[in-house]
This record gives structure tokens, C-alpha cells and sequence, in this order.
């Protein structure tokens, strides 16, 4: 069934089907996937290989070389080797078997047969280009749940060319197409390629692919001619490139490692001396009982003991600490996973945290960037008003309105059982606006690619479908070309008024007052508007349009500049009809979420593609414009100047210093980034900024760009309209780069991927808009609401249970190391251990994996809500509003903004969590034995020096394992 | 306020488990169990730190740290502790003449008498220890020159001790035994105690040797080389110690179930010490059948047959006589922390506002 097996060079690829030793010669690659990364012979060497590249790993196989030095060794080479084994051999454990597992799902994948013949549900192995189907006019519907969420059934349809072929097998194989076509590549939605067959060219688009991981659906069979196999396939390319994002708490752990080894090297060197000069003063004259060994002097024993130390000591070098935080993180994002708070019964959606190493940062957010179709809104569309040539309901124009609702779509029909219609739109706009057409009498029937039948008053009506001009976010309209079955040819288009008008008839200024009157009307309610236009074709015109087209479409260079140009051409001296306007309902709770948001200090940026008054309407209804704003700014100019002119920064703050002021500091590991930030400036009383996608344009362009930042973080809330996917992102990377601060972007649409990607946390929610977004964001939940909790409760609990573990475990190494540091100063700087040697290597692995154990076990039910049933008024977690929240609410937020932003992490406290075990087992050495006595004193002081903070709870775990070192 | 109350009615309430236990057929649910953990709502409880509730708790650790602290210094200080250095640094100490004259292969033993007075009498068991000062038994090499299972009896290792043990290791071509220099530098000074009666005849106070050692240690880690009963030939082919002055299976002329390695002193002394300054346990006097004390007070005469050198090193040799109590021997330290922490606790709480 396989026709030509495939493959490319790096600018296009070349395939003839039916023709192997012409694919070969290409040596594209084949079907077969290969995900399994050993062999039986090849594991011990390339695992180990592996492994030895992580920095712990080298870290402890270089104590262990250091303890098999006889002269260094203060430590039997077996307290690094077992752990070390230990590790290195679950890591193996755990490598095979996701390795065999890999082998058998590979050899599993690799035997799939692929039948069409027997199957009416199949899933495609390779991305396929169609021939030809069992449905009429070679169309075949699939579904893509697999590949981005949708679940929606799409129709792809095969060139009537090889339609022809039909399922004949000797015609099938006989076929001696050539393609041409890009390489591979990730992208879903686009594919551009030229089939020659018979010598003419057609084009391929996006529309005569099966890609894989599709699913057959009401087709009996079809066939296909394959274009990328195995690695190639677009589902392959899309997986496994996820960016990583790191924390803020990862880099302060960096530089805490870094700074560590030195700070053991300084130890070391101060034992170093101390055993030069033990050795020449006491060590010399007790050498009655003691020799000198042979060849070694004062200088050389110095040397060796830094060595010594260095195995000694290492317990203060938190390696395992990437692990531990890994394995609490992973621990918190399943309560994220597991909350019932943040279940949504309706789509029996759980939310679901995808990364799971960003859960502290969610602590940590200063700037929300909101879309808001979907994520402020409910993204359930109704037909709610229309505005028809000027609220004038003359019969013609209001079934030219109608009629166009029912013909400019892209939504399918399906007809469940006779009379029982039902929609598939890939957008709920579309959907609503169809079914209001057919509320109002123009029932869309069915839709073949070249046909559209509707009900007009009861009349059955073909149209003959002569074109569609796609929808996207640039072009933000659609058109189709249709044909009646009078032969008169019209345009209809619909999009986003500002694009509509640009192209109308100069005849229809008049008109277009009216109805931008009315559409104002409309936005101020909040609905969502579009305009409706149409224009009559003649047929000389429409078939060198048509040439042109054609001949654009199977253009292999610049093929959609072209296209744009011509849909350009095509769409202007429009005829205005009217308007309509869809109501989107504010999702439950998003004015209380964002109040309660905006209380924690955090700033609420929204960036929607609507219109500014519809943008500026949602503001005051989701409480982010309130009325006791000192002054709203809005921004809607056309020019560079303009902005400049309406920029608000005068008016709010008339000290402010002119040029902006940017810090440069340096940061990251070595402080090798230069960063950059602009303060927050100081102002009185609350504002709001609202600029267009123009103004926004001009104000993100460099030279305007730090004036925009500094004026936008002013403001209370600034809302961003008319924007593009791109500047979306834009505005998140300049929040991002400019003010240091941790940004989320939260979204449920394809156009807000950029925006997703760009911040340091994304969120997606899974709701109307199929999956795109949620497949690209760190965290999803259904409902907007459900950030609220994410944050001031997930994110604040995460940040600081991380913080009170890196405290702790700060504590714990410098509690256990100091010990022998102090005890050098006690047996002559020799590296002895103060504790038995099996001893301690027990008590040092009871640290390692006992201070996890203590970890979830304090630090979780120290958390966990069970003490609000306790204290009700001491934890007023937002969430929990079993209790009046208003009574402690400001408590709380304060809580939020005072520990999470830096304080727990701050270098002062881990400074008082790291010398403060260093002098403790300084009273161990300055009582007299029996030991006890020790052991309950530092108890009592610990209480003492820890008065201030909840925390003692840990370190009181703490140093009850220590106790119990001591004790045993 | 209006505001949240959104929250509470929907999430949690009336949907719980509705839809994920639905008839045959019925999709699973998704939402999550509602368990106490996976909710978080395991019972906790966190200690607020106000005012109004760590000062009184200061107070109330005031209150019980202070008896506490007076019962440990009143128990310590019932313990008597007698100590007495006799390493002979002064010109004017009796055994300066032996600290200076001292050499080690000198075969006439040094002796020195030291006088001192009980004040009070020592009740119960006494113990009596041998203290050495500046003497660095936790030094690395020091601790790790010995031979574990040449000590535990094993034939092989006593013809052949541990690499460890250099360079104690052999002398003069014999393997030594016990190898290594701990055992090289076995406290090897003689103590004798004497009771001045008040008409001046001097009475040997009876001094047990017995069981100043850990059983295990005795019974479990020392062992001597089995195959002969006879230790002189169970130790042939071996040599002694070069700082000893009798082989191993001589250490105790008096009771020969206590030589070879099983010797008890051997056993005391190859426990090392963790620090510098230590003391180590030299005999127990047993306490009097009758009601008279173990050491009633008066004069004591205290001889010392002077072996050890410890002046080189500027080292120091003390005596010490101690009765124990159930939190062993006399320690002030934990008395006086646990009564200043209870104090300062006690004076914070106190300034409690209400």
C-alpha cells in the first residue's frame, strides 16, 4: 500500500510514486521509528557514559578516586561507593526498562499493518498526500485529536485527478506522479507541494494531507501516496522540542552550589594550614607515640589533609539537592494535579501541571498577561444583535445578510438523524452565526468543496462554490465566491470591521456611519462584532482571477504572499450589509479572581484581538476598570508621534526623570548576562491604560518601547486591543527582559501559543478553542477562576515549601560538616571522623533520603488545610472561604506579596540557617562527656535561636537527627 | 462579601463522585479522589508565633527547665571527684625526679609517692581513672594503626598484621603483637592507693581490675589466637611491642585469665579517646559490706611506679577518684545550661503584657 517511500533534500523534497530506486536515491527516511537508544552489548558502556556526564555522578566516581588514595583516605572508599552504586544502578534499573520498553513499542509501532480496506477507524502511520476515497468527490473526514486536540471532524479532499484513480489497484500502480514539496517540518496547519502528474502541475496544500496520528472517520477507505515517513512525519517533528524553563530558585541554587565548593575549598585550606602547623609543633614532639611515616614531612602531610578534608567535608556540597528539589517539585505539581478545587465538572476537566519543575515560580508572578476570548470569556457564542444596513430591515438586504451568514463559513454539517442538523465549527463565531441564519430561515444544509446547499424560506438552493478565501489572523476576514443557480457570481465577506472598511465602496459612507454607530453600541455591551459585505462578479473577471489563482497555488516560491495579494485584489469595493454582534458570556468568578489577584499585587495585563470598545467593556465588567480610576488613557493613535503625544507618563507622574532609567546589573551563573531593568516608578492613585494594536505597534518599536514599559507598569491595568499573536509576545518578552519580574501568560487559543511560550510560565485552558494552546503551556485547568488558586495557594505553597527545604537542607549539611570541622581543631587536623566510620556513612545517607522523608512529612501537613480547622483566623487562604474571607483577606495577601517575593530565599536567612549550625557542635566540644549532656542543650538553644520563625518545626527535625547522631 | 462565594458552591459540593460512579458504560470521571492527602487536608497543626503565645511558653520552659536544671547541679554535685596531677613538672612534686631521670630502658622502676587528703568519704563504688592530657589519641594515624582481627585472635593476621600497623608493624623480623601504635603506646604507670590511718600505718586500699572493660569488648572483639591454651606458645613467633617492657602474655603476672589481648587495661586503653584530654578507667574499689565508707575521708598516700613519659610531648598525667551517679559521672555543664536557659526563658515569659 506503501506507494513511494519518501524523502528529501534540505530545500525540497522530490518523490515519485511507485518509482523505490528514484525514492531511494534520496535516501529519505523510512517508516520504521527507532526511539530505543541501546542494545544488549551496548548498555553497560554508553549508560554508564550517560550517567558520568551528570555532574553528581562525576562529582562522587572523584571522592572515590580520592578515597582510594591510601595517604588521603579518611573515609573507607565503600561510604561514597554504595550510594554511588546505589544510584548509578537504579538509574540503569530504570533505563533498561524504559528502554524495553521502547524496543517493544517500537518493534510494536514498526508492525502495525496498516489495512484501509477492513477498518473504518484507522490511524494514519505516515503523513500521507490522499489520491482518492471511497466518499464522493474523493473527500475523507478525519479527526485530529491526536494532533492538536480538535475533535471536530475536518474533510480533506483529493485532487479530481487522481481521484480518478479510484480503487483500482493496477491504476494505483501505475500512478506516476512526481511531488515536489517542503521539507519536513512541524508545522500542523501548512503544507506547500506541486503534484505533476500527466505533465500539468496542481497544487498541494494542507487540505490533501493525512498526517499522522489522524483518524479515519466515516470513510471507508482511501489511498494515499506517502510524503514523510518515520522521523519526518509532522506528528514526530512536533514532539519531544519542548523548550526548557528554568526557575528563579534554580538559578539561586546554582550560584548556592558554586559558592559552596568554594566555601569548602576555604575550609580546606584552613585545615591545610592548621595541620602544617599541628604537625610542626605538637605533631613533631608526639612523635614518642606517633611517627612521622616515611617520606612525609610537615608540607606534603598539609597537602594531603586539604585532600582528606575534601572527602571529609563534602557533605557540605549539596549534590543531591537537584534531585531532592526535583522529586518536591514533582510531589507538588501532582497536588496541582490532584485539587478538587480545580476540577471542572462540566468538561470533567482536571487541572493538570504539564512541567512540573516551574511550580515555585507560580509564587512568584508579578505581571499575568490574559487573553480574553475563552479565558476571561466563556467562548459560548449566541447571535445577539445585528445591525442590517443601518437597522433599515428591508427584505432584500436582510436576506443578503442572512443568506451570507448561511454561505461564509467553514463550519460542516452532519446529519445525525432526518431533520436533526447538527454543526461542527471550528470556531464558536461560526457557529453561532450560522445558527442564527438558520433561526432566521437559511438553513445550511450540507457543504461539498464545490457546492453549498441551503434552505432559503424553504427553498432548496445549490450554490456552486467557486472559491473560499480562508480566515487567519492576519487577514482577521474570510470570503467565499459563489454562484447561484441563476449564474450571478457574489463575493461575501466577513471579518473585523476596521479591515472591512478599508475595502468598502466609497458609495457605502453613509451606510458605514450608521453601522459604526451601531457597532459601538454593541461593543460597549461587550459583544463581539463583525461586519458583513458582499460584492457582485462578473465572469471575464472572475476567470482570470481564477487563472492566477490557480496559478499562485501550486507556485512553489512565495506561494502565500501571492495568494494574499490576490484575495487582496479581489476583496475591495465591497458593498456593506451590516453588522452582527455575538455575545460572549464572562466566565463564573473572573471579576473576583482578578480583584483578589490584583490585591496580591500582581498586574493584570489583557491582550485581546477585539475591538477597543468591546476590550474596554469586558474591563469594567471583569472589575479591572473601575470607575474610581483617577483617569483611563487610551491610545489609538496612527503615528509614532501620536503615541508619543498620548503617552500618559506626564499626566500621572509629572516628576518622573525624562529618560528612562535602566539599571544594568549582572546576574545568572558567573554572572555572565549582562541584565537590564527599569524601575518601578512611583505614583498616586489608580490608572488605567488601554492601547490598540496600531498605537502598540509604534509604542513596541525601540526607541518608544521603555517610555510604553514604564508608563504601562504605572498603570493598575492596561489592556491591550486589536493585538496580533506576535505583539502578544512581544509585550510579554519586553515585561519579561525589562523588569526582571515573573511573567505568566494565560490563553486558550492558537494565537496565543506565542504568548504562552514566551512568558516564564504558561498557562493554557482547555476549552472551546481546541488544544494548541494547552499542548504548548506548563499548566491548564478549564476555568479562569482556577488561577487564583493556582497562584495564592499552589504557587505560594510551592515557593514556600521549596524555600523552607533549601533552608532546611542548607541547615542540615552545615550542621553535619561543621561537626568535623570544628572537630579537626581537636584531633590535630588529621581528618579523623568524629563519628564511627559505618556510623557515619549511616547518618549521612539517613541525611540524604531521611531529609526528604522529614521533608514531605513536616513540611506537608504543616501546609496542608487541616489548620484552618485549628486556626481558622491565622490561615485565611484565599479558597477556603468556608470562612469569611473578608475578615482576613488583607492578612493574606500581604502574606503573599511579603514571604514569597525573595524573603525566605534571601541571603541573610541563609545565612542565619548556615552559621548557626556552625557554632552549635562548638558546645559539643566544650562540655566535658557523657554526651547527653550535649545533646539536650542544643536542643534548648536550638528553640532559643529559632523563636522567630516557624521554621523551628524543621529544624527542630533537624537537629533531632542530629541528636540522634549524637546520642547513638 | 458576594465575591468568591462562587466557590465554595460549585467545586466541591453537590458534583462529588456523581458522575465518575455512573452506570455501565459511563465514562470514568476524571476528578480527583477526595482523600485527605490529595486534598492536603491531612491534620496539621503549626505553632502561631505571637506574643501572646511564646512568651507564655518561654515562661512555662522557664518554669520546667529551672527544677530540672537544680536537680541535675544538686545531682552532680553530690558526686564526689577527687583529682590529683602527678606528671612532676614542679622541681618541688614528688615524682619530678622520675619525670626527668626518666628513661625507657632503664630496668629499675622509678617510683613516687603522692599524699593527698579525702575531705569527705567517698560512698558506693568508686572509681578510680587514670587521666592524660594533650595526648592526641584521635589523630588519624593513631586511630587506624591497629589491627582489628589480629586483636579478634586471627592466626593469619598475627603472623601477618595490617599494613595499617607500620611502622609498629615488625620487629626485627617478627611480626609484633598487638601490632600498631596504640598498642605501642599502652599506659603502662603502676597506681597503688594507701589509706593513712590516724595513727599512721598505711593500708592498701583493694583495687579491682575486673570489669573496668566493656563486655563486648572483652568477650566479643578481643580474642587471643586460639589453638593454644597456653599463651607463651600461642604468641611464639612474635614479638612484643618496642615501647613494652613484658610481652602481652605477661601483662598481668597475678591472674593469667587476664593476658593476651583479653587483658582488661589493654582492652581500656585500645578504646580511643575522642579528645585530647581524656581519662580512661584504672580500677574500681568496691564499696564495704558494712556502713563504713569505700574511702573514708583522711589521708591517702597515692604510689606511682613512673613508666609513662608524657613530658616530651608537654603532656599531662592525672589520677582521678569519682563516685557516679544515674547520670554518670560529675558534670555541672548540663546543671548550669539548663538554668541559665531556664532563667533567661523564665525573665522573658515573665514580661508577658496581660
Amino acid at each position: 500500500f506503501l506507494y513511494g517511500s519518501s524523502l528529501f533534500s534540505e530545500e525540497d523534497r522530490f518523490l515519485r510514486a511507485n518509482d523505490r530506486a528514484f525514492n531511494l536515491s534520496y535516501k529519505y527516511a523510512d517508516n520504521s521509528i527507532k526511539t530505543s537508544k541501546y542494545n544488549f552489548i551496548t548498555f553497560l558502556p554508553l549508560n554508564l557514559f550517560e550517567q558520568l556526564q551528570r555532574l553528581a555522578n562525576v562529582y562522587f566516581c572523584f571522592l572515590m578516586v580520592l578515597q582510594l588514595i591510601p595517604a588521603v583516605s579518611s573515609l573507607s572508599w565503600f561510604t561514597t561507593a554504595v550510594p554511588l552504586t546505589l544510584v548509578l544502578g537504579i538509574t540503569a534499573v530504570k533505563d533498561a526498562s524504559d528502554d524495553i520498553n521502547r524496543h517493544k513499542s517500537d518493534r510494536q509501532v514498526n508492525n502495525r499493518k496498516t489495512d484501509p480496506y477492513l477498518l473504518l477507524v484507522f490511524y494514519f502511520q505516515a503523513d500521507l498526500l490522499l489520491l482518492s476515497s471511497s466518499e464522493p468527490l474523493n473527500l475523507v473526514y478525519v479527526e485530529t485529536a491526536e494532533l492538536d486536540g480538535e475533535t471536530n471532524l475536518k474533510v480533506r479532499q483529493a485532487l479530481t485527478v487522481t481521484g480518478e484513480l479510484g480503487d483500482s489497484i493496477e491504476a494505483l500502480a501505475s500512478f506516476n506522479g512526481e511531488v515536489r514539496c517542503e521539507p519536513p517540518n512541524n508545522r500542523l496547519d501548512k503544507f506547500k507541494g506541486t503534484l505533476i502528474y500527466r505533465e500539468q502541475s496542481y497544487s498541494l496544500d494542507n487540505d490533501k494531507m493525512l498526517l499522522r496520528g489522524c483518524t479515519l472517520r466515516n470513510t471507508e477507505w482511501c489511498f494515499g501516496l506517502v510524503i514523510f515517513g518515520g522521523a519526518d512525519t509532522k506528528l514526530m517533528q512536533n514532539s519531544g522540542k519542548s523548550i526548557f524553563k528554568r526557575t528563579s530558585v534554580d538559578h539561586l541554587m546554582n550560584i548556592l552550589v558554586l559558592c559552596i565548593f568554594g566555601f569548602l575549598a576555604c575550609m580546606c585550606t584552613v585545615m591545610a594550614i592548621g595541620n602544617a602547623i599541628w604537625e610542626s609543633r605538637e605533631g613533631y614532639s608526639f612523635q614518642v607515640f606517633l611517627p612521622y611515616e616515611a617520606g612525609i614531612n610537615a608540607q606534603l602531610s598539609s597537602f594531603l589533609s586539604f585532600w582528606s578534608y575534601v572527602i571529609v567535608l563534602n557533605t557540605v556540597v549539596p549534590i543531591s539537592l537537584y534531585v531532592s528539589v526535583e522529586i518536591i517539585r514533582l510531589g507538588n505539581s501532582f497536588f496541582i494535579d490532584w485539587d478538587r478545587k480545580m476540577y471542572y465538572p462540566k468538561s470533567d476537566t482536571p487541572a493538570q501541571a504539564r512541567t512540573t519543575t516551574l511550580n515555585e515560580e507560580l509564587g512568584q508572578i508579578k505581571y499575568i498577561f490574559s487573553d480574553k476570548t475563552g479565558t476571561l470569556t466563556q467562548n459560548i457564542m449566541t447571535f445577539n444583535k445585528c445591525s442590517i444596513n443601518g437597522r433599515n430591515y428591508g427584505t432584500l438586504e436582510a436576506q443578503a445578510f442572512f443568506r451570507l451568514l448561511a454561505l461564509c463559513h467553514t463550519v460542516m454539517s452532519e446529519e445525525k438523524s432526518p431533520g436533526d442538523l447538527y454543526y461542527q465549527a471550528q470556531s464558536p463565531d461560526e457557529g453561532a452565526l450560522v445558527t442564527a441564519a438558520r433561526n432566521f430561515g437559511f438553513v445550511f444544509l450540507s457543504r461539498t468543496p464545490e457546492t453549498i446547499t441551503v434552505v432559503e424560506m424553504g427553498r432548496h438552493i445549490t450554490y456552486e462554490l467557486i472559491a473560499v478565501l480562508d480566515f487567519n489572523n492576519v487577514r482577521k476576514r474570510m470570503s467565499v465566491i459563489v454562484r447561484d443557480p441563476e449564474g450571478k457570481i457574489t463575493l461575501f465577506c466577513k471579518g473585523a470591521d476596521t479591515i472591512i472598511y478599508e475595502r468598502l465602496h466609497p458609495s457605502c459612507d453613509k451606510l458605514m456611519k450608521i453601522t459604526t454607530q451601531h457597532l459601538n453600541e454593541y461593543a460597549g455591551d461587550g459583544l463581539r462584532t463583525l461586519v458583513l459585505a458582499y460584492k457582485e462578479l462578473d465572469e471575464d473577471y472572475l476567470e482570470k482571477w481564477r487563472q492566477r489563482h490557480h496559478e499562485a497555488s501550486i507556485s512553489m516560491d512565495e506561494r502565500e504572499e501571492r495568494l494574499d495579494e490576490l484575495y487582496e485584489e479581489i476583496e475591495k469595493d465591497l458593498m456593506l450589509i451590516g453588522a452582527s454582534a455575538v455575545e460572549d458570556k464572562l466566565q463564573d468568578g473572573v471579576p473576583q479572581t482578578i480583584e483578589q489577584l490584583a490585591k496580591a499585587d500582581i498586574k493584570i495585563w489583557v491582550l485581546t484581538g477585539d475591538k477597543q470598545e468591546t476590550a474596554e467593556n469586558i474591563g469594567y465588567s471583569c472589575n479591572m476598570l473601575r470607575e474610581e480610576m483617577k483617569d483611563i488613557f487610551i491610545v489609538a493613535a496612527n503615528t509614532p508621534e501620536g503615541v508619543k503625544q498620548e503617552n500618559a507618563l506626564r499626566k500621572m507622574c509629572p516628576d518622573a526623570p525624562a529618560v528612562p532609567v535602566v539599571n544594568k546589573s549582572r546576574a545568572g551563573l558567573l554572572w555572565m548576562q549582562t541584565a537590564q531593568k527599569v524601575p518601578d516608578d512611583k505614583v498616586d492613585g489608580h490608572y488605567g491604560l488601554i492601547i490598540n494594536g496600531h498605537s502598540l505597534a509604534y509604542a513596541l518599536e525601540k526607541d518608544l518601547r521603555l517610555e510604553f514599559l514604564r508608563t504601562a507598569c504605572m498603570c493598575q491595568t492596561v489592556i491591550c486591543c486589536r493585538v496580533t499573536p506576535l505583539q502578544k509576545a512581544q509585550v510579554v518578552q519586553l515585561v519579561k527582559k525589562y523588569k526582571q519580574a515573573v511573567t505568566l501568560a494565560i490563553g486558550d487559543g492558537a494565537n496565543d501559543v506565542s504568548m504562552i511560550k514566551a512568558a516564564h510560565i504558561g498557562v493554557g485552558i482547555s476549552g472551546q478553542e481546541g488544544m494548541q494552546a494547552v499542548l504548548s503551556s506548563d499548566f491548564s485547568f478549564a476555568q479562569f477562576r482556577y488561577l487564583q488558586r493556582l497562584l495564592l495557594v499552589h504557587g505560594r505553597w510551592s515557593y514556600l515549601r521549596m524555600s523552607k527545604f533549601l533552608c532546611y537542607f542548607f541547615y542540615k549539611n552545615f550542621s553535619f560538616t561543621f561537626m568535623q570541622f570544628w572537630y579537626a581543631f581537636f584531633c590535630g587536623f588529621s581528618a579523623q571522623l568524629c563519628l564511627d566510620t559505618h556510623y557515619w556513612t549511616a547518618v549521612n545517607q539517613f541525611f540524604v533520603w531521611g531529609s526528604l522523608a522529614a521533608y514531605f512529612a513536616i513540611s506537608f501537613t504543616m501546609y496542608s488545610n487541616g489548620m484552618f480547622l485549628i486556626f481558622t483566623s491565622a490561615f485565611p487562604f484565599i479558597g477556603e472561604l468556608v470562612f469569611s474571607v473578608s475578615l482576613c483577606k488583607i492578612d493574606f495577601f500581604k502574606l503573599y506579596i511579603i514571604p514569597p517575593r525573595n524573603a525566605p530565599t534571601s541571603w541573610r536567612r541563609l545565612w542565619t540557617f548556615c552559621h548557626q549550625p556552625s557554632h552549635q557542635p562548638l558546645l559539643l566540644s566544650s562540655a566535658e562527656p557523657p554526651p547527653r549532656t550535649v545533646v539536650l542543650f542544643r536542643c534548648h538553644s536550638t528553640i532559643l535561636a529559632e523563636q522567630d520563625s516557624q521554621s523551628s518545626f524543621i529544624l527542630e527535625s533537624g537537629t533531632a537527627q542530629l541528636c540522634l547522631s549524637y546520642l547513638l | 462579601m458576594m465575591a468568591s462565594s462562587y466557590n465554595a458552591k460549585e467545586e466541591d459540593g453537590h458534583h462529588s463522585g456523581a458522575a465518575g460512579h455512573g452506570g455501565a458504560g459511563a465514562v470514568k470521571s476524571r476528578k480527583p479522589d477526595n482523600t485527605a492527602f490529595k486534598q492536603q487536608r491531612l491534620p496539621a497543626w503549626q505553632p502561631i508565633l505571637t506574643a501572646g503565645t511564646v512568651l507564655p511558653a518561654f515562661f512555662v520552659i522557664g518554669l520546667i527547665f529551672i527544677p530540672i536544671g537544680i536537680g541535675l547541679y544538686v545531682t552532680s554535685n553530690n558526686i564526689k571527684e577527687f583529682e590529683i596531677d602527678y606528671t612532676g613538672v614542679d622541681s618541688n612534686s614528688p615524682c619530678y625526679s622520675c619525670a626527668r631521670n626518666f628513661s625507657s630502658n632503664s630496668t629499675t622502676p622509678c617510683t613516687c609517692s603522692l599524699n593527698f587528703t579525702l575531705e569527705q568519704p567517698f560512698e558506693s563504688n568508686v572509681f578510680m581513672y587514670y587521666g592524660l592530657s594533650n595526648f592526641y589519641q584521635n589523630h588519624r594515624r593513631y586511630v587506624k594503626s591497629r589491627d582489628d582481627s589480629q586483636l579478634n585472635g586471627d592466626l593469619s593476621s598475627l603472623k601477618e598484621p595490617s599494613k595499617e600497623c607500620e611502622p609498629y608493624r615488625t620487629s626485627e623480623s617478627f611480626p609484633i603483637a598487638p601490632c600498631g601504635a596504640i598498642a605501642n603506646s599502652l599506659f603502662n604507670d603502676t597506681l597503688e592507693l594507701y589509706y593513712v590511718e590516724s595513727n599512721g600505718t598505711r593500708n592498701l586500699v583493694p583495687l579491682v581490675k575486673k570489669g573496668i572493660a566493656w563486655w563486648t569488648d572483652k568477650h566479643v572483639k578481643f580474642r587471643n589466637p586460639s589453638g593454644n591454651s597456653n599463651l607463651t606458645i600461642a604468641f611464639q613467633g612474635t614479638s612484643k611491642p618496642v615501647n613494652w617492657r613484658k610481652p602481652v602474655f605477661e601483662l598481668d603476672p597475678l591472674d593469667s585469665e587476664n593476658n593476651g589481648f583479653i587483658n582488661e587495661d589493654f582492652i581500656v586503653w585500645m578504646r580511643t579517646a575522642a579528645l585530647p584530654t581524656f581519662r580512661k578507667l584504672y580500677r574500681i574499689i568496691q564499696k564495704k559490706p558494712s556502713t563504713t565508707p569505700t574511702l573514708p575521708s583522711g589521708r591517702y598516700i597515692l604510689t606511682v611506679t613512673y613508666n609513662y613519659p608524657v613530658l616530651s610531648f608537654d603532656g599531662r598525667k592525672r589520677m582521678i577518684l569519682s563516685t557516679i551517679s544515674w547520670m554518670g559521672g560529675k558534670n555541672p555543664f548540663l546543671g548550669i545550661a539548663y538554668i541559665t536557659v531556664g532563667s533567661i526563658c523564665f525573665f522573658l515569659g515573665a514580661d508577658i503584657p496581660n
